[in-house]
């Protein structure tokens, strides 16, 4: 397997984009990667689409191919990949192109990540969604996403002693974040107050825990490490790209606050990376819900089980510690449209380690982290990244 | 839902149809037709077994539920709980039979038969488990009968798709 590269990155505005189409957006943030990294759409070999559920909120399939001919592209024939791993998608999306490039099967490829979740009423959006949980044994039975992340909270409060405010502290800081983000879906600042107080989903994940609805787009262009410098001054290597999964359903995992597949693919990626938590300086982490972004910290070693709610209350890791999460505004605040997700996580750590990232800048990031999960954590995806000196 | 979708599970919803593997003897619910734990994981298959769960078990999470999944919207706030059962499996559903704020974790419950949802007024309605507890759910069809399995009547999955 040789090294891979992000040669260049783009990402639309996330929110409720109602004037956007799917089309429009997709394309756009894959143009801004071909223009970021100097790349001539002559290079491409492969499409790879990380979406969720275009069919449910667009009657829409097959968007691949769909996407890749209103890029201008369809001319040239190339192979366009949809990838599905329900909230997950555009990290997996990341991995299929990662696999292709380091394989040697093919030298450039674009990733992008897209949904267009508005389209919809936000009641339905969420049933949508819930479909990333098992439908047969949960959702029919009166489970939803959020209900399910909060018996994961409550499970975790009873075990640890984890307090609500605890929970509330990372939407506040993403919230924090994301008032310097300009393509953030939310650039309101939040008090621990108004999230514990905000309107009840599911005791005890207030609609202040939960990341919103939200369209999007975002795309980055990959390539073989060792030409690179061709395309771009700031190439960034993909140190590691891993993929677990669990049991679909919540209830048959082997333990309700771990998610094991987060703890598998952290291992796999530090051990890809050479890499150990404490040399990581900035990470994006899944806070699709508040309890699922303190417990991430724990699978992926950077806290011991349980420890989450004190580092919270520390505020550890939203300035004093090594590592700074979600510069973005996470998953709660950057907005998220499900399939784009992962892949502009990625984006906010490319800005980071190239230096790129204005106001939200971390000086000297030299190794960041993703963390992308799709349901109740059936499917984790973790990417590592270090900037080339 | 389609009719049929919903319709094939009635064995398992009804009457909490699990399966237990021959080789290793651990309980499954949903039934499995492969061994997940087992080590002889490939040699199960076939060799999972029938096996209905009595209804007995404990909260040990639950989640008080204001945004309803669909088809619930009627019912919030709803206890919504996972419970593990006495033969091992842990299973997903609501809790009835208290007020929402009284569920709490250790909670003895047992299953008991009830509707769970209705596709509006002239579609399907679903029915299958939700739990009470436990001295609640005694109170109900089959009280005082412990060797039934929980208040629901046993049905094998012939009869049952007969009679559906």
């Amino acid at each position: 397997m040789r090294d891979v590269a992000i040669l260049g990155v783009g990402m639309t505005k996330f929110g409720e984009l109602w004037d956007r189409s799917f089309r429009e957006i997709g394309i756009e943030a894959g143009f801004q990667a071909l223009v970021d990294g100097k790349l001539s759409s002559h290079d491409l070999e492969a499409l790879y689409l990380g979406n969720m559920a275009s069919g449910a909120f667009l009657e829409q399939e097959h968007i691949a191919p769909l996407i890749l001919d209103y890029a201008g592209l369809s001319g040239h024939h190339l192979p366009a990949i949809r990838v599905e791993a329900g909230g997950a998608s555009g990290a997996m999306a990341l991995h299929e192109g990662y696999l292709a490039v380091a394989s040697g099967a093919h030298d450039f490829v674009v990733v992008g990540g897209a949904e267009k979740m508005t389209d919809v009423s936000d009641t339905e959006a969420s049933h949508v969604v819930d479909a990333a949980a098992d439908t047969e044994w949960e959702l029919v039975f009166g489970a939803t996403l959020p209900s399910l992340w909060a018996m994961v909270a409550r499970k975790h409060m009873h075990e640890y002693g984890t307090r609500r405010e605890d929970l509330a502290a990372l939407p506040v800081h993403d919230h924090q974040m994301a008032s310097k983000n300009p393509l953030a879906h939310f650039r309101n600042k939040v008090s621990v107050d108004q999230v514990v107080n905000s309107g009840m989903v599911a005791d005890p994940l207030g609609v202040l825990d939960c990341s919103p609805v939200s369209d999007g787009a975002a795309a980055v262009l990959l390539g073989p490490l060792e030409s690179a410098r061709k395309y771009t001054d700031t190439p960034v290597k993909i140190a590691a790209s891993q993929v677990a999964c669990d049991t679909m359903a919540l209830h048959h995992r082997r333990d309700l606050t771990t998610m094991d597949s987060t703890v598998l693919a952290g291992k796999r990626a530090f051990t890809q990376a050479r890499r150990k938590p404490s040399d990581v300086q900035v990470a994006e982490i899944d806070d699709a819900y508040s309890i699922g972004g303190l417990i991430a910290l724990e699978d992926l070693g950077f806290l011991a089980k349980g420890e989450a709610g004190m580092a919270m209350r520390d505020g550890r890791f939203f300035g004093k510690g090594t590592t700074l999460i979600n510069t973005s505004g996470g998953l709660k605040a950057q907005g998220r449209p499900f399939g784009a997700v992962g892949v502009a996580q990625v984006v906010e750590l490319v800005h980071q380690l190239r230096g790129e990232a204005k106001d939200r800048q971390i000086s000297g990031a030299q190794v960041g982290l993703a963390h992308n999960v799709g349901g109740t954590g059936a499917t984790s995806v973790v990417t590592m990244l270090e900037r080339v000196n | 839902m389609p009719i049929a979708r919903f319709w094939r599970e009635t064995p398992r919803r009804y009457n909490l149809g699990g399966s237990r593997c021959a080789i290793c003897s651990t309980v499954y619910f949903p039934p499995r037709s492969v061994c997940p734990t087992c080590s002889a994981h490939r040699q199960s298959l076939g060799k999972m077994e029938p096996f209905h769960l009595s209804g007995e078990g404990e909260v040990v999470t639950f989640s008080i539920v204001h945004e309803a999944a669909e088809g619930f919207e009627m019912q919030v706030p709803y206890a919504l709980a996972i419970v593990q059962t006495i033969e091992g499996p842990l299973l997903t559903g609501q809790v009835v039979n208290i007020a929402p704020e009284e569920v709490k974790i250790g909670l003895k419950v047992r299953a008991t038969f009830r509707k769970l949802r209705e596709e509006g007024p002239a579609g399907v309605i679903h029915y299958g488990y939700k739990f009470a507890p436990k001295e609640e759910a005694g109170r109900g069809p089959g009280a005082g009968q412990e060797a039934e399995p929980a208040t629901i009547p046993p049905v094998s999955p012939e009869s049952s798709r007969a009679r559906a």
